[in-house]
Formats: structure tokens, sequence, C-alpha cells
């Protein structure tokens, strides 16, 4: 199936639910009616979202809009992870303090504007179409996180943002019109062959790759382009954080994997991948995974601020999703896909209780949970200790399960130093997530410290982030085939 | 009863969703639950013990069923004399510890939910032949035993607490790599420890030397072995008393329960190979530096924690030796460990609960102050020191004769060092229970009856065990037997795995 324009837009539900619903939320909020409900439209439009990607999942595969974006499998795995992370943001947004009365329709659109980039991130087929939607996603990502306008933080958090965003973008613009440049095609399929065929220089190739692994690499924080992170989190609005987190770097990944395997990777039929010859891309990115692991779990080790604590953390998980990426494997892809959905669960469901702490106290320091569990929050201490020991990677919690495959990719194409270093650094990670446990639990609160409020809204969704952290600890059959079918790209 | 294994480990943690569920001030209720849901799994310990077939070596009461098939993952869980005995230990001593919690009057609720937990990982470890499944267990006592130390601990319990967590889960990450190395070198890969031991013949030299280093550093902390045992002082001077006894008793019997489960039957090469420097010379400095620390200690209960890195030396000694003796004293050793480190701590919190101290200086003449108490006490020193006629004597000297053939100098230090033993026990004795009253303790109390209940029926086992220890013998002769042929009898692998 490779379809014009027109055509496409009969497969382009997920995206066009989102496009109405931001047209939508844009005019009510110009309508003097009650203006609390743009929250909700947005959820609804999100959730419509996501549900049109599931009913597009088992359903024809191919290229629409003239080979720019690919309906596949993968692309639909990612949608519905977006989709949810989209979700999971909004009803933060609706429950958090700090974001009311802050123009709520401006916010809620270009959430769901962001969303959209992100679709179009995990789908693009095109250096073009990639370019674009990656700056989409950038530029509303730059007014989210400052959104908070008389905040100063939030102010420097939207500029570093912009800054070093410019310039990882540019990298990448300049690393893709090299590759045109080699090859003559924007199109992945085309780029890749000509790539595999093996006239170019290697070490041309190689340099034109490494910058535009810029541009994706500062999408998931990756080191050395994970600088902006550590600022931006702390800085933005709580839930954008929670967004940049979780549905940012979904999208970066998916955009990471579209590019490199299906890309420009040659796909063997007992399920490996080859490189092209000559570019040792995968060898640079097994260093490259150790050290963001390494780098985020010491940074993280030092932090009060839990916000940036978890930046740094996500930072870490950057670096154990990547030992996924360097396997050269479809069971590696897989171990992404699934580390992926476990993430979602529990990195969105530690900043969801970080919120009810937030909005309890005002405060988003490790002091702010002392003694939570001894007063009143004894339901949030335990949700938040579990999602931290899932991040941690112990079972019985998804996140062990998450850590597991990717171990087993590794340790199944014998890369045994990253597979201790990777251990080690899931001991330092525990110390740290350990403390806030520690601060939760063995800690006694003192005088000043509120009594904790649980509120309904947010306790809702801890709650049913909690169940699927658990559940998937335990049994994570339905997920993990989920992923394995989702390994499809079309043009493979 | 074909599924007993799994009710054994699956009854504590329904026991934890039922206090869970109970109103958080009805203490007297929950302690109660809690026991009752400890007394199953013992009634079906006791039954495990009487219907198991002692004449064959093979696995028994085998549960198998597919847990994440494209994965090859199984629920898989079975017993054989090593596992059945430590299945017993365990069962044995959760009601104990459970009534020896009756004191704690501070997040009842939490305080028992985690201890049933922590009763459910154990079992759990015991009876899984699935390695993963292994693992998942072996993972999930980190949490409720942090939290244990951690929250009703003593005056350092954070770090006590913090520290044992990130030991034991450096033992675990190396643990998991052995184990996915494992898996896929195995066609098909599989987690089945039984498909694993069956192909032991054909893993590489190379292979298993890394895979046995990895396994037994994670299995050596647990034990714990010098120089990986700093966790262990720590832990126990500050976890409660019965998570002392939980600790001491089940917890480190897990590492060398982990060497004989996994490195013995599955890399029976590098077993061997590693026998002497990592097993017997590791073991026998285990004894000596144990004791001398123990000699050197204030503080009752720290004395006890290094004996019993003393003690667990005499397992890891007794393994290497790779004879019929050595290796059935090690597990009777492992057994009577637990019972009679068990009660060391158990009697040590007694005092403890009465004074709010374990000073050694701080006491003098309980003998006459506490005459039921220090008739127990006797017991449990003098087992533990070594006294003919009770339990610990047994194995401590099937060890002696199995390393006399093994290695003759170890053999003399090991041995020596019980004068060692002896000397901080009897010298622990006389400063606390001998010599004028110290009047400031003239009035305690003698042993109440919950006390008398906990001790008791250990000290039953620590005299029937000293006196027929085929009471246990019998249990695990057979399968040590064939893991001590597995070994001797390895040779490298012909080819490796296509």
């Amino acid at each position: 199936m490779d379809l014009a324009s027109i055509e496409s837009l009969a497969y382009s539900w997920p995206e066009l639910i989102l496009v109405a619903t931001l047209i939508f939320v844009l005019v009510i909020e110009t309508l003097p009616i009650k203006r609390t409900l743009v929250g909700e439209i947005a959820l609804l439009g999100t959730a419509g979202a996501c549900l049109a990607a599931a009913m597009q999942s088992g359903g024809p595969q191919g290229w629409l809009f003239s080979r720019m974006v690919a309906i596949d499998s993968f692309a639909t795995f990612f949608k519905i992870v977006l989709g949810l992370s989209a979700f999971g943001a909004i009803w933060m947004s609706l429950g958090s303090k700090e974001l009311r009365g802050q123009h709520p329709g401006e916010y809620y659109m270009i959430l769901v504007a962001t969303t959209l980039g992100m679709f179009y991130m995990a789908s693009s087929t095109n250096m073009l179409m990639a370019y674009l939607s990656l700056e989409f996603v950038s530029q509303a990502s730059y007014i989210l996180s400052g959104f908070l306008k008389d905040n100063r933080r939030s102010g420097e958090a939207a500029l570093k943002y912009v800054i070093y965003g410019g310039v990882a973008s540019g990298a990448m613009v300049y690393g893709m019109s090299l590759l045109f440049g080699l090859t003559g095609s924007l199109d992945y399929a085309l780029l890749g062959e000509r790539l595999i065929a093996g006239d170019t220089n290697g070490p041309v190739i190689f340099v034109a790759l490494l910058l535009v692994l810029a541009g994706f690499g500062y999408k998931i924080a990756m080191v050395p382009f994970h600088m902006w992170a550590p600022d931006v989190y702390e800085g933005a609005p709580l839930p954008v954080t929670a967004f940049l987190a979780v549905g940012s770097k979904a999208a970066g990944v998916a955009m990471l994997i579209r590019f490199f395997y299906p890309g420009i990777s040659t796909f063997g039929g007992d399920g490996t991948w080859t490189a092209i010859a000559g570019v040792d891309w995968p060898s640079l990115m097994v260093t490259v995974a150790m050290v963001t692991m390494t780098l985020g779990n010491f940074a993280a080790l030092r932090q009060t601020n839990v916000k940036r604590l978890l930046a740094y953390s996500s930072i870490a998980h950057a670096g154990y999703t990547l030992m996924g990426f360097v396997a050269l494997t479809d069971d590696g892809l897989r171990a992404m896909l699934f580390y992926v959905v476990v993430y979602y669960l529990m990195n969105l469901g530690a900043f969801a209780v970080l919120l009810m702490v937030l909005n309890n106290s005002g405060r988003e320091d490790i002091d702010s949970f002392r003694g939570l569990a001894w007063r009143g929050g004894a339901l949030p201490a335990a949700a938040m200790a579990i999602f931290l020991f899932s991040l941690a990677g112990l079972p019985p919690f998804a996140g062990f399960i998450g850590k597991f495959y990717l171990f087993a990719a590794v340790v199944d194409r014998e890369m045994w130093t990253l597979a201790v270093v990777a251990g080690l650094n899931s001991v330092v990670a525990l110390y740290y997530y350990a403390r806030i446990v520690r601060t939760m639990y063995l800690d006694l609160p003192v005088d000043g410290d509120p009594v904790m409020v649980a509120d309904t809204h947010n306790s809702l969704l801890i709650g049913l982030l909690v169940l699927g952290t658990l559940v998937f600890g335990v049994y994570w059959a339905p997920v993990i085939d989920f992923a394995d079918r989702s390994l499809f790209f079309v043009g493979r | 009863m074909e599924n007993i294994l799994t009710y054994m480990t699956f009854i504590p943690l329904a026991g934890m969703v039922a206090v869970l569920a109970m109103p958080r001030d009805a203490h007297e209720l929950i302690k109660k639950v809690a026991l009752a849901f400890t007394i199953p799994p013992l009634l079906m310990a006791i039954w495990l013990y009487m219907n198991f077939d002692r004449t064959t070596d093979g696995v028994q009461f085998m549960i198998r069923h597919p847990w994440i098939a494209s994965y090859n993952i199984q629920y898989l869980m079975g017993v054989d004399g090593l596992s059945v005995t430590m299945i017993l230990l365990t069962a044995l001593l959760c009601p104990i510890c459970i009534l020896a919690s009756w004191g704690i009057d501070k997040g009842v609720k939490g305080y028992f939910a985690l201890f049933l937990l922590l009763n459910t990982g154990m079992t759990g470890v015991f009876s899984s032949l699935d390695f993963f499944l292994f693992y998942i267990f072996w993972e999930v006592m980190l949490l409720p035993m942090y939290f244990l130390i951690g929250i009703w601990g003593g005056p350092r319990r954070e770090y006590a607490a913090i520290k044992f967590f990130l030991y034991t889960l450096f033992g675990s990450v190396l643990m998991l790599i052995a184990m996915l190395g494992l898996y896929f070198y195995n066609e098909p890969h599989t987690f089945d420890m039984l498909v694993l031991m069956e192909n032991a013949g054909t893993y590489s030299r190379q292979f298993q030397w890394w895979a046995w280093l990895a396994l037994f550093i994670g299995f050596a902390i647990k034990i714990p072995a010098f120089p990986f045992h700093t966790w262990l002082p720590d832990a126990h001077v500050e976890a409660p008393t019965a998570i002392s006894v939980i600790l001491a008793g089940v917890l480190l019997k897990m590492g060398t329960y982990g060497i004989l489960r996994v490195n013995f039957p599955m890399l029976p090469l590098a077993t061997q190979e590693f026998a002497f420097w990592a097993l017997a010379a590791l073991g026998t400095l285990n004894i000596v530096y144990g004791a001398l620390c123990a000699m050197a200690q204030a503080d009752m209960k720290k004395l006890v924690a290094y004996s019993s890195i003393s003690h667990m030396g005499y397992v890891m000694l007794g393994m290497a030796t790779l004879t019929p003796q050595g290796i059935n004293g090690a597990v009777l050793q492992m057994f009577n460990h637990g019972t009679v480190t068990a009660m060391l701590f158990l009697l040590v919190g007694v005092i403890y609960d009465r004074a709010h101290h374990r000073q050694i200086d701080g006491f003098g003449g309980l003998a006459s102050v506490m005459p039921v108490y220090t008739g127990l006490m006797t017991i449990a020193f003098f087992a533990a020191l070594g006294l003919p006629g009770l339990s610990a004597f047994i194995s401590e000297v099937l060890v002696l004769l199995g390393a006399w053939r093994y290695s003759m100098p170890l053999t003399i230090v090991a041995a020596s060092a019980v004068i060692l033993t002896a000397g901080y026990m009897l010298w622990m004795l006389q400063r606390v229970w001998l010599g004028p009253v110290n009047e400031k303790y003239a009035k305690m109390e003698d042993v109440s009856v919950r006390e008398m209940v906990t001790l008791v029926p250990l000290a039953i086992i620590v005299i029937v065990l000293g006196v027929y220890p085929h009471a246990v013998l019998d249990l695990i002769n057979p399968t040590l037997l064939a893991l001590n042929a597995t070994v001797a009898n390895a040779t490298e692998a012909v080819a490796a795995l296509p």
C-alpha cells in the first residue's frame, strides 16, 4: 500500500482526531463559556486517538502521503503508548495546583499538538518528515516547559531547552543533508539501499550518522546530548515534565529505531540485523549506553530535588534502553519496546505521586517526602515505593521484567562488559531510589510537615499505574507478545 | 497434596493480604492471624517429612506449569533431600519468629505483613527448580528484609538496612547475568534447573569458570564468606530479634544452598577446580576469622553474629571436600546452625527485652536470677561450641572427618578453631551468667510461657539430632551422594553446543 495525500486521510484517524481535538479546544477557549472543560475535552481526544490507533493494529500496512509516513504495527504500538502518555499528562494537569488558572485552553491545545507531532515522529519514513515532526514536537515542548510565566525556573528551563534543542536539531539537519548528498534520497528505504550498496565512503557516512544521532539522542536524553534534561525537568510544570520524560522519550526511541534499523541496516531472516559495512555505529552506541547509564546514575546520587533526581534517573534509563538498541537483534528491539511500556507505567507513576506531594506541600525536594507513610500518606507512600523499586529493577515489579529482557538481549550477543556495567549501575541506582523510600518510611515526620491528603483524581491514576506495575511484573505475556507483533516495519 | 509446595509457599502470602485487610489498631488480632497463617506450612512440612521418599535422589512433589511460554519460563517446583531440609527449617522457624515478635508495638500491621511476604520468598527459593522463578523469589526477600531492619531495627538501622540491600543486590545482578548465560548456552534455551544440570557436561571450561565465579560471588555474599561478610554484623546488631533469627537461621543458608543447587551440579568442572581456594580455604578462613572477631565483641548479639560467620565456614569446608562425610556434614551443619543460632538470638533477645542493652560486661550472675532461662541457654551454648551429644557436634565432626582426607593442614586449622569457639562462648557464659549477681538485674523475670514455646522446640531438636542425626541424614544422604558423584565425575566438555 502506497497512498497519496487524499487517500491517506482514510488511514489517519488517530491524527485526525487529535487535529479535531486541538481545533475544538482552541475554539472553545475563545467562546465565553465555561473554560474548565477544555482539559476534559483534550483528555477525551487523546483517549479517542489512542483507541483509533489501537483499532489500526492488525489492519493494512503501508505508506501514506507518498511515502512520507508509514502505517505499520510498529507505528501503531508507539501511537498507543504516546497517546497514553498524553492521556496521563493531561490527567495529571487536571489535578495539578501549579497549573490552575494558567491559560488552560492554550496549554491543552499545545499539549495535544505535541502528541500529534509525536505520532508523526513514530511513523515518519522520510528524513524531511522526521525532521519536521521532531522540530514540531520540540517547539511545542519549549512552550510547555516555560508555561509557568511567573516562575523564573520555568522560564530558564524553556530557554535552555530552546538553545540545546536548536543546536541538536541543527546538527541533525546537517547530518541529514550529508546523507542526502551521498545518496540523493530523503526516503529511508532508498537511502538505506544506497548506503548499504557500499559505494560511498564509510567515514563520511559515520560522521553523518553521528550528526543525525545528535537530534535523536537529544530527544531521548542520551549522553552527551542530555545536558538540558535536569534543568528542564526541574523547571517545567510537573505534568509537562512527566510528559517529556515518558512521551518525548518514547517518540525519540521510535524514531531512533526506525532510522537505524529498517532504515539503514539489513535484516537477516533469523531475527538479526547487520549494520552498514565499515560503519561501526553499534560499537559506538555500546560505549554511549554505558556512559549514559553511569553518568545518569552517579549524578542522581547527589540530588535533593526529586524532579531533578528523576531527570537523572531518566537519563540512566535511556542508557538501559539503549542496551536493546546495540544488540542488533529483534530480541533487542522487542526488549526496548517492552521497556518503553514498563517505563511508562513506573515513571509516570512516580511523577504522579510527586504531583500529589507537590499539591499537598508545595515542595518537591526529598524532605517533602519525610515520614510520608506516617502522616496519612500510607497509600501514596506504598505506591511510590513500588514505582521506585520497579525503576530500580527489582522483582516482582514490571521494571525487573523490562530489565530482564534488556539484559537477555545483551547476554545473548555475549556483550559481557555492557551487561556487567548495567548490572553494577542497577546497584548504584537502588541507592538513590531507596533514599526516597527511606525518607518516606524510615524517617519520622517533624512538626510542620503537612498531613498528606490523597485526592481521588490523582489516586485513580496512581492506582491504575500500580496495578499495571504489579500485574506485568508477574504476568507479562500479553505485553511481550504485543511488542513482538509490533516488530513489523513496512518495507523491511 | 500434589500441590503441597505451592500451598506452603503462598499460604503466607495469603496471610499478608489478610493482615493488610485488618484494621490498623487490632494489634492482638493481627498477630494471631499472622501466626495462624504460618501454622499450616509447618504442618505441611511435617507431612512432607513423613512422606518424603528417602531411597531416591530424584525430585519429588514436582509441580510444572508453563508461565511465560514464549520465553520458556516455567512455574517449576519440587524438592530433593537438600531442599526439603531447608524447607523444614524455614517452616519451623517462621511461627517461632512470629511468636518472638509478639512484643512489636510500632507499625504492627506492616511488620507482620512484611514478615509473611518474607516467608513466601524463603519457601519459594528453596522449592523452585526454575532458575527464573528462583531468582524472583530470591529478590522478593530483599524488600521485606530492607523494611524490617530499616523500620523496626536498632539505632543504626538505616545504615544497616541499605548496606544489606546493596550488598545483596550486587550479588544478585551477577547471578542474573550468569543465569542468562546458562539460559542462552542451552539449546533450546531454558531456565529449567533439571535440564541445566543434565547438560552440565556440555558447558565449556571457560564458560563454567566465569559463570561459577559470578554465581559464587552472589552466593558468597549471602553466606557470608570473607571478604563479603561486612554487612552481616551490622544487619544483625540492628535487626529486631525475630529478624536476626530469620537472617541467621534461613537467609545465610541460602548462600550455601545456592552453591549446592546451582554451582555444584550445573558447573561441576569449575567446582572441582575452585573447590579448594574458593570454598575450603575461604571456609577455613571464615571459621578462624569469625571466631577471633567473636572473641573481641562486647555486644552479645554481635558475638553471636560473628559466631555465625565462623560456623558457616564449616559448611563451606565440608562441601568443598567432595566426600560423603564432608558434604553430609555440611548440609547437616546448615540445619543445625539454623536451630542453634536461632536459639542464641532468641536468648539474647530475651535479655534485651528486659534490660534494653546487650553489653556482656553489663550483667553478672544471671544464673541465680533466671534458672530456667539459664538452663535453655546452656543447651544452646554447648551446642554452639560443639559439645558431644548435641546436634552441632555431629555435623562439625562429619565435616572434619571429610576434610581430613581432603586437606590435613586445613583440617588442623579448622579443628583448632573449636578451641576459640569454646573460648568465646564460655567466656561470655562466665561473664553474664556466673559470678556475683549484678544488683541492677537481680529482679529480672525468668522466661515467660511465650518465650518457652519459642525456645523449647528448638532445644528438643538440638538434643534429638545430637543423639540421632539420622533423622536428617537419611533425608539428605541420597541426594548429596549423587551430587558428589556429579562433581567428581565431571570432565571437560568434548565439544561445545552447536
